[in-house]
């Protein structure tokens, strides 16, 4: 194996190490916000595997959205609503295990199940950049898609907006 | 004594993060310091080597890091130098002629000073959020020129890669005003979350206007295409990518929460924000990433849109840059363009330090509805103009530049 070689299953172990490990840490930790900063560390992995694999401008997007918008979002409604000094509520008792393993079990087999299914196509790493055959395929062939998602988002911000904005308007009125 | 790791391990991680993705990206060809390896080097082999990529950007992340804290200790002198001789002081006389030393010792001062971490502090993220806040300013210096060849890695996505990974700084601070249990501190965090958070949509688009203009993100061949006479900087191409320079020179003012948008940790109203509880090394770590940061908006002002390593002059320009010409000449000619860029850049620190001794600091209502209401529609305004300047005027220059400037020639 030559060196790159070596280098690419160090980074590629790193990456999938990262990306799962701090699975256990979003399920055993007590507080909501430590919660979320084990999913910082998880969707980084993510990120990084995007990279590995040569999707460059994918696994940006990744750290854009997710770190950049989606969680940042999660962390407001936390801090705006939640109180540090108040634990997550703790489930007592074996009340829950049993039916935990059983939804583990499912899962589990169903997802082996659609990955044994899958053809996987190991294509060769991509080597040219992917920004402009994404930007020029966005614009031609998933251009109806892709406008209509935006429409989609526009509805959504458009509701958010006036939801926000009735609340504001009767807090007015009842004072 | 704590303070020795925590310095080692946010090298290291800022190391790590910084060459991780390039090299995953890694290309057929060399970049930045391999490229230079090779320019010098002539038995060096043309598709480079995986050792040599990894030794480049090893050297590059320490050289980052060396003159990220060299700056820092400039930029920190100049800052009090200039608040001091703009309300008719003098500021720090004593340590060194003209005071130049006084950084250092203030640096020493913090070292020593005790690292205090409060009782009801969530103790963990306390200690990780000013590491995370320093990787996060320090990986967006990867795809960002220092002068021609001097790049830590020349990422095809340069100037997304720099707005994207900002985020994790936006993280940082979070965690760092949150796990201080402090109410200035939260408060103070949530002002930086929703500053930055909004201050990223005008930056995003002046990319893209610049990208679309160049037809690149990579931040070397953005800098390329502005060589020549100066006119052909981006700032002089069209009026819409002017005024989007300016749009972009005031959003990154609040997007390293310096004056007049340093709401995040306005001292008469929040002690000093998110960083309120922090002290010694750790507050050195919040310290270094802001004037860090105050380099990274002012370098990739001078790459996106005043001219890189150009001068503008192409007689000096050209200096070295023949691919014949000697060792002598080539390293000549790379060290004349270093010193450009970081000039400019360095001049827009000094308009940034002019600009917070100057201006009162806005209000949160001011500060959101100059984003939403003004900016933002400017800037956009400007994308689909400097879109349509670049589909017509082109054809109307007849040349590759069309500068708004392109009857000089």
């Amino acid at each position: 194996m030559t060196g790159s070689g070596i280098f690419n299953q160090v980074m590629f172990w790193l990456f999938a190490v990262m990306a799962v490990a701090p699975g256990f840490g979003i399920l055993l930790a007590k507080d909501i916000v430590r919660q979320a900063f084990w999913l910082l560390l998880s969707l980084v992995g993510f990120a990084g595997l995007y990279l590995h694999l040569g999707a460059d401008f994918l696994g940006f997007i990744q750290v854009l959205v997710y770190i950049g918008g989606i969680l940042i979002l999660f962390l407001f409604g936390v801090m705006l609503t939640y109180r540090m000094d108040v634990p997550l509520k703790e489930v007592k008792g074996w009340g829950l295990v049993f039916p935990g393993i059983i939804a583990g079990i499912l899962t589990a087999s169903a997802l082996l199940y659609v990955a044994s299914r899958t053809p996987w196509n190991a294509a060769a790493k991509a080597t040219a950049p992917t920004v402009s055959a994404v930007g020029s395929r966005v614009m031609s062939t998933f251009i109806l898609p892709f406008e209509v998602i935006s429409m989609v988002l526009l509805v959504a911000l458009i509701g958010a907006t006036y939801i926000a904005r009735r609340k504001e308007d009767k807090g007015r009125s009842e004072e | 004594m704590a303070s020795i790791p925590l310095f080692l391990s946010a090298a290291f991680h800022s190391c790590w993060l910084a060459q991780a993705p390039a090299l995953e990206t890694s290309k057929s060809s060399p970049n930045g310091l391999e490229a230079l390896l090779q320019r010098l080097v002539h038995s060096y082999p043309a598709e480079g080597t995986w050792w040599g990529a990894i030794a480049a950007m090893l050297i590059a992340c320490l050289a980052v890091f060396a003159f990220l804290n060299l700056f820092a200790l400039f930029a920190v002198w100049l800052e009090r130098k200039v608040s001091a001789h703009m309300q008719c002081r003098l500021g720090p006389m004593e340590v060194g002629p003209h005071g130049v030393l006084q950084t250092i010792a203030d640096g020493i001062k913090l070292t020593v000073k005790e690292d205090i971490i409060p009782r009801v502090a969530d103790k963990v993220l306390f200690i990780v959020a000013p590491i995370i806040v320093f990787t996060g300013t320090f990986i967006r210096f990867a795809p960002l020129p220092f002068g021609d060849y001097l790049v830590a890695s020349d990422l095809n996505l340069g100037l997304f890669y720099i707005a994207a990974v900002g985020s994790v700084e936006v993280l940082g601070v979070i965690m760092a005003g949150w796990s201080s249990n402090n109410k200035w501190s939260l408060f103070g965090t949530i002002r930086t979350a929703t500053q930055m958070v909004s201050y990223e949509i005008p930056i995003g688009i002046a990319f893209v206007t610049v990208a679309v203009s160049a037809g690149t993100l990579s931040t070397m061949q953005i800098v390329e295409q502005q060589s020549g006479w100066f006119w052909h900087w981006f700032v002089f191409r069209n009026p819409f990518l002017m005024v989007l320079s300016i749009i972009y020179l005031i959003a990154s003012l609040a997007e390293c929460k310096r004056s007049p948008f340093d709401l995040p940790e306005a001292e008469s109203e929040l002690v000093s924000g998110f960083h309120t509880e922090y002290t010694g090394i750790r507050f050195a770590l919040f310290f270094l990433s802001e004037y860090a940061a105050m380099y990274l908006v002012s370098g990739v002002a001078v790459v996106a849109f005043f001219g890189g390593w150009y001068l503008g002059i192409p007689v000096i320009d050209r200096i070295g840059a023949a691919p014949d010409s000697s060792a002598l000449a080539f390293v000549i000619g790379l060290l004349i363009k270093a010193h450009v860029l970081i000039g400019k850049a360095v001049g827009l620190v000094f308009v940034q330090m002019w600009v917070r001794w100057t201006l009162p600091r806005v209000r949160l209502d001011q500060m959101m509805s100059l984003c939403l209401k003004v900016l933002l529609p400017i800037s956009l305004a400007c994308l689909v103009g400097s879109a349509l300047w670049d589909l017509f005027m082109g054809s109307l220059a007849s040349g590759k530049e069309y500068s708004m400037f392109f009857w000089l020639e």
